[in-house]
């Protein structure tokens, strides 16, 4: 993956633009053949991400009018810096990265207190699906993980994500469904590459043992070892 | 196991591996592993499925108001 950091001076991520008519035209609103080849280009590739913005918001807000208005104020950052980034290949993570530093500006504002954007109660968690469910005397045609997996549905797992402290849901949907590396992720959220594996892992077990309390709810997880969840 | 990494060094690398953090000498230890270990190869199976999952909830169509909103957007700066 290319590097994702925007030139020096172009959208700061927990800025708010305010969008004058003209902005990403350059000096006067010139109209000149780099704009028109600018605007075709956004217009294009925003398309083409669209779904996927829009699905990582909608995992990120958990609310749909909410992911919404988080694309559309992405995007007016976006469109308003798009003539400092350089490298135009580099295009689909910055929109993404752009994306969740809105989110994340967005939700300093309305934190009432600190402990909104909190990691949640730190239990020490190392939960795993596959330890509480793997039988390795089985026969083969026994697979209780595997059946456990099949019958999950989409939203038990959209579920178990949305419980995720916020500090952790974004980076487990960064790394997760949006395939960001973890240098990616430590660059947007300005943290240690260590902070992102150890947030990664947190979450992950968080969101395992969400699962299996969902699945021990629903009568769906099969031979389980028993024991406690966090 | 097998020779080499130990399945508790296997499994603590696990998802680094599938994340492709891994520097290449690293990721190449914990695929040789996998493929000669039953135990480590079933609970990468179940981590790569359980992800596939994690995947798919990001995988929605964006509402046309949206799109519209950002076609206004940009028509209009």
């Amino acid at each position: 993956m290319g590097s994702i950091r925007p030139e020096p001076g172009s959208t700061d991520p927990g800025e708010r633009i305010a969008l004058e008519p003209g902005a990403a035209n350059g000096v006067g609103g010139q109209a000149t053949s780099d704009e028109h080849g600018r605007r075709q280009f956004f217009e294009t590739e925003v398309e083409r991400l669209m779904d996927h913005l829009y699905g990582m918001a909608l995992r990120l807000t958990r609310n749909r009018t909410d992911a919404e208005d988080l694309v559309a104020e992405a995007l007016a950052k976006a469109w308003a810096h798009l003539p400092s980034l350089q490298d135009l290949q580099c295009f689909e993570k910055w929109v993404f990265r752009i994306l969740v530093n809105t989110f994340i500006g967005d939700r300093r504002r309305q934190a009432r207190t600190p402990s909104d954007l909190s990691l949640g109660q730190d239990d020490g968690c190392a939960f795993s699906l596959f330890e509480k469910l793997h039988q390795p005397f089985l026969l083969w045609w026994s697979n209780p993980e595997q059946q456990l997996l099949d019958k999950l549905r989409r939203e038990d797992i959209e579920r178990a994500l949305d419980a995720l402290p916020e500090a952790y849901r974004i980076v487990v949907i960064m790394v997760e469904v949006q395939g960001f590396s973890y240098a990616e992720v430590a660059e947007t959220l300005s943290v240690p590459v260590g902070t992102v594996r150890s947030r990664l892992s947190r979450g992950r077990a968080l969101l395992q043992a969400s699962l299996w309390r969902q699945a021990s709810q629903l009568g769906i997880a099969v031979g389980g070892s028993g024991g406690d969840v966090p | 196991m097998t020779a080499g990494l130990s399945c508790e060094e296997v499994i603590g690398k696990l998802l680094e591996y599938l994340d492709r953090e891994l520097d290449a000498a690293a990721q190449l230890e914990v695929e040789r592993h996998l493929e000669t270990c039953r135990g480590c190869f079933s609970r990468a199976e179940f981590e790569r499925r359980l992800r596939a999952r994690v995947v798919e909830t990001g995988d929605v169509k964006a509402p046309d108001s949206l799109r519209r909103r950002i076609r206004a957007l940009v028509a209009r700066y």
